[in-house]
């Protein structure tokens, strides 16, 4: 039954990869489309199921097969299926299947054959996402989390005729690697100190332990661990990536933020819960850097003019509030907040794919506005999951953004609430400055024409640019693509057929707009007279399995503790919604109503604003303090020093050497038989005269 | 009686013989005739040694050496007429074409 749930997605990728040519689209994409439907429902019977069990004891498990046994390790293909993973592969298989219904209108000027090779590829990503999750050890955990990098490079890189995807693609999986040996070691590190590597396992041998005081082996691998997370999930330093991948599609984006890969780091914290809350140093390097990447990429996100670039960081941000919540030991408010941001960010990058296809390709923010009136579908959905990312009491981002401030409050780290309070400021601000120039005042057209060509890389840019040639103007080319792109850019130009989202679009958006609202009432918290239900759910995850729960553990905290900390939990809601309305209408007065001040703003702090634009100067700086490095050792020392010198040296040499010899000795075959008779003669006279005179 | 030292001189004897002819001599047949001059000395020796033994041992190799030497001359003048109707030559100094 487990087993369904990946090998629905696994079909598709088989039929759409071998025979997905041949199909027409509506075929290939609606198989796919059928196939993340069918393995949501199987999903959902499943978390039915374990939902039934007994609260001491809620896990599912099917074992497959042995896959690995040698000596004392034995690795089961294992899929477990306990309350943590039931919310994951609800979300995995859910918000994939819409994206893959959305992505059926969104990719349909491609040709048949690039259809389904999109689609082999969507659907071998949830799959490989699905295993991750549904893993029940390490090493099948690992098979996803490699699974998903490929996927992530083939997917980013999907339109690989474009010098710059394919880059990004490579970026994606190169950064990936170094965050994927960290988390080997640290698997490894498990397994040296416990000799299990299932993750059940390991909980149950770690639960009797005191916390590690000092920096031990449990916090040598889970901080090893966290580093594979910093790369799957796009945390400082090997964050990077993400902003990148904006090359793929635009329903990629939505794949990768929204419903896997990135997720998969969190999952990951979240799935070792007891062994990362045993290494208190761990979890406070894991909050720092949470903080840290939150403020940073939101910091960022305020000054990007690409639309889904400006996503990318808002993605970073949020992430960085779940490793935040995480690093606070807060493992259900992660989670939580891993689970309403599925639907705001899924929604955020559909609604902006809407947008991009609308314009026909336009990412540029400096080329947009006004929109509003155009695509209503579009803005209406959009609008909502903005407000739900910045928080306004009420929709889902609030509720469990609010759950990791206060948790982060509670537990007594101010400086990071602030800085988590700074963020979510930032948040509402780089949000709703998109909600404006996107779809408020009057169209514009004020890029500066390819200034940043990889910046301003229209997605469609790989089907248009021969198309046009030199003889059309630099916007045309720019805005345009496909055969549809005269009138398309036209069009664009005058403001006029603007269409908006098709209907498979339109029901992506709206279902996802849908659970922006109503996501975080599953998780409300007890202050506002609720009850944090997804905190209960997932309690048991978050411990050992078997361990009795203490009814009040279960909710985190006991009832007594409640009522005196109802009042704190009330005064923080209140300031964190104060400032995310602070934020959103300091995006109102600067980007809707006097957008002088904005430029005014960034002439006065130019400094800091090309500080910004340039995104910190980190690329720059991995690219002097390692890409470079790395480079000039390999072509002077490793290429041309010792594989050019001494490996190719080694070996010429002593063909060299033959060479020589060989002609020296070759004059003693001189064909004189005589010659040769008179060898053994005089062979056999020294013998002789050896043996006869010894 | 003649005793064994005379025997093996003679033999000796021929052997040098037919090795200088082997090595001074420019013609194949008289080469050829040489060897045959180097088994007989051989085959004096063994029958010799046979005779002074006391057993037929060194006379029965020698039947066997010489049926040896029979099949030899019999395919090496095959070989000496094959190699003349080529080359118009009996000297072996201009046979040399095997060599690097």
């Amino acid at each position: 039954m487990l087993a369904l749930i990946p090998l629905f997605p696994i079909v598709g990728f088989l039929v759409n990869a071998f025979v997905g040519r041949r199909l027409p689209k509506r075929v290939s994409g609606g198989l796919a489309s059928l196939m993340m439907i069918a393995s949501f429902v199987v999903a959902a019977l499943t978390v039915w199921q374990v939902a039934g069990l007994e609260l001491s004891n809620r896990a599912i498990e099917q074992t497959l097969y042995t896959w690995i046994q040698s000596d004392n390790l034995t690795i089961d293909l294992t899929f477990r299926v306990d309350p943590l993973a039931s919310v994951m592969i609800l979300v995995v298989t859910g918000i994939g299947a819409l994206i893959h219904i959305y992505s059926t209108a969104y990719m349909h000027e491609e040709t048949d054959s690039e259809f389904a090779r999109f689609f082999s590829y969507l659907n071998l990503f949830a799959a490989f996402m699905l295993v991750l999750v549904l893993g029940s050890n390490f090493p099948v955990m690992f098979v996803g989390w490699e699974g998903v990098g490929l996927c992530s490079y083939l997917l980013i890189g999907f339109w690989f005729k474009k010098q710059s995807a394919n880059d990004a693609g490579k970026k994606a999986f190169v950064v990936n690697r170094i965050g994927d040996y960290a988390f080997l070691l640290g698997m490894f590190a498990i397994f040296t100190r416990f000799g299990t590597l299932d993750f059940q396992h390991v909980a149950t041998a770690v639960s009797p332990l005191a916390p590690e005081a000092g920096f031990g082996i449990i916090s040598i691998a889970t901080l090893l661990l966290f580093i594979g997370a910093t790369g799957k999930s796009a945390q400082i330093p090997l964050y990077v990536w993400l902003p990148d991948a904006m090359e793929g599609p635009t329903p990629v984006s939505a794949l990768i933020h929204a419903a896997t890969m990135v997720t998969a780091g969190v999952y990951m914290i979240g799935r070792n819960a007891v062994l990362f809350s045993h290494a208190p140093i761990t979890l406070l390097i894991v909050a720092i850097i949470g903080a840290a990447t939150a403020l940073m990429a939101g910091s960022i996100g305020l000054v990007q003019n690409d639309i889904k670039r400006v996503l990318a960081y808002s993605t970073v941000s949020q992430l960085g509030y779940m490793f935040l919540a995480m690093g606070m030991g807060a493992f259900g408010a992660g989670i939580f907040h891993l689970y309403t941001h599925a639907f705001f960010k899924a929604c955020l990058f559909l609604g902006s794919g809407a947008v991009i296809h609308a314009l026909h390709g336009e990412q540029d923010l400096r080329n947009m506005g006004g929109l509003k009136d155009k695509l209503p579908i579009t803005f209406w959905t959009f609008t909502i999951a903005s407000v739900a990312i910045a928080g306004v009491p009420g929709l889902a981002g609030f509720f469990s953004k609010d759950e990791i401030l206060y948790e982060t409050f509670r537990n007594g780290h101010w400086i990071l609430w602030a800085v988590g309070l700074l963020t979510s400021l930032l948040t509402a601000t780089y949000m709703f400055r998109l909600v404006f120039l996107t779809f408020f005042g009057h169209r514009r057209h004020d890029a500066p024409v390819p200034a940043h060509p990889e910046e301003a890389e229209p997605d469609f840019a790989h089907a248009s640019a021969s198309a046009h040639g030199a003889t059309a103007d630099q916007h045309d080319a720019h805005a345009s693509h496909g055969p549809a792109s005269a009138h398309g850019a036209t069009a664009g130009r005058h403001g006029d057929h603007l269409h908006d989202a098709p209907p498979a679009m339109a029901l992506a958006l709206i279902v996802l707009a849908a659970g922006s609202v109503l996501a975080g009432y599953i998780g409300i918290p007890h202050a506002l007279g609720g009850h944090n239900a997804l905190g209960e759910w997932l309690s048991p995850s978050f411990h050992a399995m078997g361990q009795a729960l203490e009814p009040n553990a279960v909710e985190g905290f006991n009832e007594a503790q409640e009522a005196a900390e109802g009042g704190l939990e009330m005064t923080l809601m209140l300031v964190s919604s104060l400032a995310a309305i602070l934020g959103i209408a300091i995006a109102f007065f600067i980007w809707n109503k006097r957008r002088e001040i904005a430029d005014r703003a960034a002439r006065s702090m130019s400094g800091l604003h090309t500080l910004l634009m340039n995104k910190y100067y980190v690329d720059e700086v991995y690219d002097a303090a390692v890409v470079q490095p790395i480079r000039i050792i390999s072509t002077e020392g490793l290429w041309r020093g010792f594989d050019v010198k001494l490996v190719d040296g080694a070996v010429n040499g002593v063909a060299s050497i033959v060479d020589t010899g060989s002609a020296v000795l070759r004059r003693l075959q001189t064909g004189s038989v005589r010659t040769y008779a008179g060898s053994v003669l005089v062979g056999v006279v020294v013998i002789l005269g050896y043996y006869l005179w010894r | 009686m003649i005793p064994l030292g005379h025997y093996l001189i003679v033999s000796a004897i021929l052997f040098a013989l037919g090795t200088a002819g082997v090595f001074l001599r420019r013609n194949l047949i008289t080469i050829l005739l040489s060897i045959e001059i180097m088994l007989n000395a051989v085959n004096l020796t063994f029958v010799a040694f046979g005779r002074f033994a006391g057993s037929v041992d060194g006379q029965i190799i020698t039947f066997f050496v010489i049926t040896v030497a029979a099949a030899e001359a019999a395919v090496g003048l095959a070989l000496i007429i094959a190699l003349f109707r080529h080359r118009e030559s009996l000297n072996p100094d201009t046979f040399t074409n095997l060599k690097w």
